[in-house]
């Protein structure tokens, strides 16, 4: 019985932490964070939704987004130790050439 | 959903914490004198008859402790850290069934806690949050060998959860269903471990490892790293963390025994379903015993073979075991 | 109109506001993924509310058991938390106060023009969203989004152990090439 607004709202509210963390932060891993917040707040809209419409595939979206979403961390925390390896460091304002 | 349904989940509950603290104390006595017993030894026999009091006076001995807090350590997370470590370890039991159904003042009270369709899956989340408590205490003691402990543990259980998750998988496939007290039922004919032996092993091990027990007690090998994770944590709070520890034992018992021992289920136990808690307990004596028996008789392996015996035997053995269980199911139910 | 539903959504709609926040603002990456992990758990418990008890509990376990954990771990192996917090650069602070305003007003606009028409959902009953019924159309109507997740992920697991092989691997073709030249 909670307005279907409500779960929008907080949604949006989320989705703008993250795109202010993306762009605000300079650690590479919290600005990786701050994406995953942004898909949850993308999630918590599908499953809303699935429940507002009782349409199942709103849920099943959640779960694709997610299994994307732990195939996309595992490659880019391996890609972030690599840049660490080499820079000593993951300021993503010092990721700006090409080699080494 | 009335008052006397509320009242009853809330005495189930402070049941059952008592019940996990209480075996808690107990079960460290039992090692103690079972590893005595291994190594030709008596045991700790002073306080009270046969030592029975040993625990209480172990309790007090830790309550008295000075409590330290390292002065470089980040006092937050060090404070938060044992407590993430014991709800975790307190919880996972919520959903394994102790019996069927008794009537006591004129009431069928249900012999479990909670029966959800995802008791399985709610299983498997509880074990993946059990991490952080360790990483944590290792982090924020801010000490080199408690970090490597809390780090050598963190990639120890992400490892080993696979293969744990696998092999819970089968009991589910064979049942088809995620709820525990479905799965102990269809345990009537033929309990699970004998028609998935390899499941139980993998389960078996895999929940050693997931629990930092020996012979994978890496994170706190005491040789190369003092005591692991929690080098800098004393008094209460260490208790905790010994807590925690033997908590995840009974759990790791209660839930094995559930999944591929028939659980509650035993001789009689239609008739009599009083006995149900009874056999649930007598299993989980033997499984813990096991337990003991192997801390007493293997040495710890090293830490590269233990990676790899997780990455490259079990969890492919795992695997196959899901896929070769579910070809059969398919070919046997049609 | 303040029903039990709704004040449960509220208290936890604000602890999930301030755990975003929370890891926006937290300077120590430590800190800021454990506002995260707060941040899905309670996430987890609002699917709870809308009648996604499967999607809930796997939540909790890949975001906040399995995400989570890698990332804490990636931090405490690189201790990353100690990097030194500078200044943004001037440009991307006006972006991201552009977006957030943008965003705000949206939010502001929407709250206001729908406020006459409220649509409120319904807890559902309970067999939606159990697994049985997630298992069936995962594995009957979506059956080839699901196998390709599956290839992402092994194509993931094979990217990743790719990059992080390091010097194991070099190494050992390094003695290959050293035990060559002596014969």
């Amino acid at each position: 019985m909670i307005p279907i607004e409500y779960f929008v709202g907080l949604s949006i509210i989320m989705f703008v932490s993250g795109i202010t963390g993306v762009l605000l932060r300079r650690n590479a891993l919290v600005v990786f964070m701050s994406l995953e917040l942004m898909f949850n707040a993308a999630n918590l809209l599908f499953v809303t939704f699935a429940a507002y419409y009782q349409l199942l595939a709103g849920q099943l979206f959640v779960f694709f987004v997610m299994t994307v979403a732990a195939a996309e961390v595992a490659v880019g925390l391996a890609l972030m130790v690599e840049i660490f390896k080499t820079k000593k460091s993951i300021d993503i304002d010092q990721m700006n050439s090409m080699k080494g | 959903m009335d008052g006397a349904m509320i009242l009853e989940w809330v005495i189930k509950s402070i049941f059952l914490i008592l019940v996990m603290t209480g075996g808690f104390a107990y079960v460290t006595l039992y090692e103690r004198k079972v590893l005595a017993r291994i190594q030709v030894r008596i045991g700790p026999n002073r306080a009270g008859p046969f030592g029975v009091l040993q625990p209480v006076a172990d309790g007090i001995k830790l309550i008295f402790k000075e409590e330290l807090v390292p002065a470089k350590a980040d006092k937050l997370i060090f404070t938060l850290a044992p407590v993430l470590t014991v709800i975790p370890a307190l919880i996972i039991t919520a959903v394994v069934p102790w019996g069927t159904e008794v009537t006591l003042f004129g009431r069928t009270i249900k012999l479990y806690l909670a029966d959800i369709n995802i008791a399985v899956l709610y299983l498997m989340a509880v074990t993946s949050i059990s991490i952080y408590g360790i990483a944590l205490a290792g982090w924020s003691s801010n000490n080199k060998y408690a970090t490597l402990g809390g780090l050598r543990a963190t990639a120890q259980m992400i490892s080993y959860e696979l293969a744990l998750g696998f092999a819970m998988i089968v009991p589910v496939m064979m049942a088809g269903s995620m709820s525990l007290v479905d799965i102990v039922e269809s345990q009537k004919p033929v309990w699970f471990v004998f028609v998935q032996p390899l499941a139980f092993l993998i389960y078996f091990i895999a929940a050693l490892a997931e629990i930092n027990r020996s012979p994978f007690d890496m994170p706190e090998a005491e040789q190369e790293l003092t005591a692991g994770y929690h080098t800098e944590y004393s008094g209460m709070k260490f208790a905790l963390f010994f807590m925690a520890e033997y908590i995840k034992m009974i759990a790791i018992s209660m839930i094995g025994s559930s999944l591929f021992l028939g659980g509650y289920r035993g001789p009689f136990v239609d008739q009599l379903p009083a006995l149900g808690p009874l056999y649930l307990f007598i299993k989980v004596a033997i499984v813990l015993f096991v337990i003991i028996w192997i801390r007493a008789t293997l040495p710890r392996i090293r830490y590269d073979r233990l990676m790899q015996f997780g990455w490259k035997v079990l969890f492919p053995l795992a695997l196959l075991n899901v896929f070769v269980t579910g070809v059969v199911l398919i070919l046997v139910g049609g | 109109m303040l029903t039990t539903g709704t004040i449960i959504f509220g208290v936890f709609a604000l602890v999930v506001i301030a755990s975003a926040l929370g890891m926006l603002l937290s300077r120590n990456a430590i800190y800021a993924a454990l506002f995260l992990v707060l941040n899905f758990a309670t996430v987890a418990v609002l699917y709870l509310i809308l009648g996604a008890p499967f999607i809930a509990l796997v939540q909790i376990t890949v975001y906040a058991g399995s995400i989570m954990v890698l990332f804490l771990f990636v931090i405490m192996l690189l201790g990353a938390e100690k990097l030194p917090a500078g200044e943004p650069l001037g440009h991307h602070r006006w972006i991201a106060l552009l977006f957030g305003l943008v965003f705000l007003a949206e939010l502001a606009l929407f709250l206001v023009y729908r406020a006459g028409m409220r649509a409120a959902v319904n807890t559902p009953p309970l067999e939606f969203g159990s697994p049985a019924a997630v298992g069936m159309s995962l594995f009957q109507k979506y059956a080839l989004p699901f196998e390709i997740t599956g290839f992402i992920l092994v194509v993931a697991t094979v990217g990743a152990i790719l990059l992080t092989r390091g010097e194991g691997f070099k190494g050992r073709k390094r003695t290959l090439e050293i035990q060559s030249q002596d014969k």
